[in-house]
């Protein structure tokens, strides 16, 4: 079965159309990267398949069935740092705790064995030391390792990131991608955006390049050697990093609908 | 000793005093999600609007809780609605939406030959014209709204943090909101007859914004609150009795003290630190 099954997707804020007959098939144990410019969808796709946007149509069916429809917890979605308020009350240990609210009934107690998933998820981003620091004093790099803890802690089947290396020291980097590479190895399904096109080849199994559908698909030598891949390259190169001039409503379409309250 | 049991002696003050402690404590909880989400303005806003509900419930000599309950728990939903849809924005809204809801309360009152002292009441807040089956009432939703705090204790707090994560991780998030909102609702309206409508804000957001200068962890906050809370509501009961000011105001500036010695405690600890 495969993990990831869209089929003609269409995602559309107002009349802009963000998504624009996407097909995409990822399987289990597979890290798919996912390129493209500004505003070409990308945070766009992985919040549809987390079941945060609904498609305007054409068929997305996640682990088997439609993402709104999974038990809770299954999906792991690690928004950009920025997403969230850093002064909430919390310590880095509250934060990662949150990854097993899902899965926890309101009648049952935060167990000693969550406690220990807690533990070990901030081994695995080497957070361990700064458990009780509260997460307003916090470098990004460790942000994003507090939220990749986190979703570690769900312990879930599906596991989304979107532009986790963007402004991480080289040190976090490694370690997000030894963590990811290990959760693929033990057969989880990865996607992935970035802007980082250096080291696709060690983050990644499958590499598709996007701009609001699918210019390029397949392992990252496949797609480097494809044209997509190479224009989208020179645009890097030239400009320092990847941006579209044409992007309609720059930004639009990565901005969420959903709002807190 | 006796100075302080003296106000106990009369029935009506035993229940102010019961009700200014459930309406400080309750307060004080929603308040918590209220200054972490930057609810403030909804809660003003809501309150101002219940007047409206409650003018319509007294011509039509219904129950005034019932009347303010109703509308109330509409304007919540209305703001969740208008909120989520985001099509205008939300301080626009609400400002348009509760000022002209409070106007119509004035109106509707201000018709009225026989007008009236006891609507006044829920402007500025009697506590010590509670009745007992008021107290029954507030005991009754009190209890509603903590069981709802309790259940949904995890949930809300991963929304109240990260709502698009919670949301993706298959919590139910909007319906959480709207929750909230009712849960918030029905706190403003147990609170109004003894703070008042001008002034249930300042009760829902004071409370809650000193123990947040004092702590950064969510369930201290939320703790402290609730200290903040009870000792204004029964300590600004017992100043109001003493100095015979109005027990809604005299509450609210307990509480507003409490903050700024919050504000105060919390320098001189950076400052031992520094």
């Amino acid at each position: 079965m495969e993990a990831i099954a869209l089929r003609d997707v269409h995602v559309c804020y107002d009349a802009f159309v963000a998504l624009d007959g996407v097909d995409l098939v990822v399987g289990q144990g597979q890290a798919l990267g996912i390129v493209g410019p500004n505003g070409s969808g990308k945070s766009t796709l992985l919040k549809s398949i987390a079941g945060l946007l609904q498609p305007s149509s054409g068929s997305l069916c996640v682990l088997g069935t439609s993402p709104k429809s999974l038990e809770p917890g299954a999906i792991a979605y690690v928004p950009q740092v920025e997403a969230v308020d850093w002064s909430f009350p919390a310590t880095v240990w509250d934060v990662v705790a949150m990854g097993r609210f899902p899965r926890i009934p309101f009648w049952r107690r935060f167990s000693r064995a969550d406690r220990e998933i807690v533990n070990h998820a901030l081994e695995a981003v080497q957070m361990e030391s700064l458990a009780k620091r509260h997460i307003a004093h916090l470098s990004g790099g460790q942000q994003q390792r507090v939220f990749l803890a986190r979703a570690l802690a769900q312990q879930p089947r599906l596991l989304l990131l979107d532009e986790p290396t963007t402004g991480v020291d080289h040190a976090t980097e490694e370690a997000l991608r030894l963590v990811v590479r290990d959760l693929v190895a033990q057969g989880m399904p990865v996607l992935m955006t970035t802007h980082d096109l250096d080291r696709v080849t060690e983050w990644f199994d499958l590499l598709c390049v996007m701009d609001r559908h699918i210019l390029a698909f397949g392992t990252p030598e496949e797609v480097v050697d494809s044209g997509a891949y190479a224009a989208i390259r020179e645009h890097t190169h030239t400009h320092g990093h990847l941006r579209h001039d044409h992007a309609p409503h720059e930004g639009h379409a990565d901005h969420p609908e959903v709002r807190p309250i | 000793m006796s100075y302080l049991l003296a106000p106990f002696a009369y029935d009506f003050m035993q229940r102010a005093f019961i009700a200014a402690l459930l309406v400080g404590v309750l307060c004080s909880v929603m308040g918590t999600y209220v200054v972490l989400r930057r609810l403030s303005f909804i809660g003003d806003g809501i309150a101002h609007a219940s007047f409206a509900g409650i003018v319509i419930a007294y011509l039509r000599g219904a129950d005034y809780y019932i009347g303010a309950a109703v509308v109330a728990v509409l304007t919540a939903l209305g703001i969740g609605y208008v909120h989520r849809k985001g099509k205008v924005s939300l301080d626009t809204s609400i400002g348009v939406l509760f000022t002209g809801a409070f106007a119509l309360g004035i109106f509707l009152m201000s018709r009225q030959r026989s007008y009236t002292v006891d609507l006044q009441s829920f402007l500025f807040g009697d506590v010590l014209s509670v009745t007992r089956a008021d107290l029954w009432l507030i005991v009754a939703l009190g209890a509603i709204i903590a069981l709802a705090v309790i259940i949904l204790y995890r949930p809300l707090l991963f929304a109240s943090f990260d709502p698009v994560v919670a949301e993706a991780s298959g919590i139910r998030a909007p319906i959480l909101d709207y929750t909230l909102l009712v849960l918030l609702a029905l706190t403003i309206t147990v609170s109004l007859q003894s703070v008042g409508i001008v002034l249930v804000a300042a009760l829902l957001v004071t409370p809650a914004a000193a123990a947040y200068q004092l702590t950064n962890r969510f369930a201290p906050m939320m703790a402290l609150a609730v200290g903040f809370g009870a000792v204004s509501g029964v300590g600004g009961l017992y100043v109001s009795y003493y100095l015979r000011s109005s027990s809604g105001a005299t509450i609210v500036l307990l509480a507003t003290l409490l903050f700024f010695l919050a504000v105060g405690l919390k320098r001189f600890i950076k400052r031992q630190r520094a």
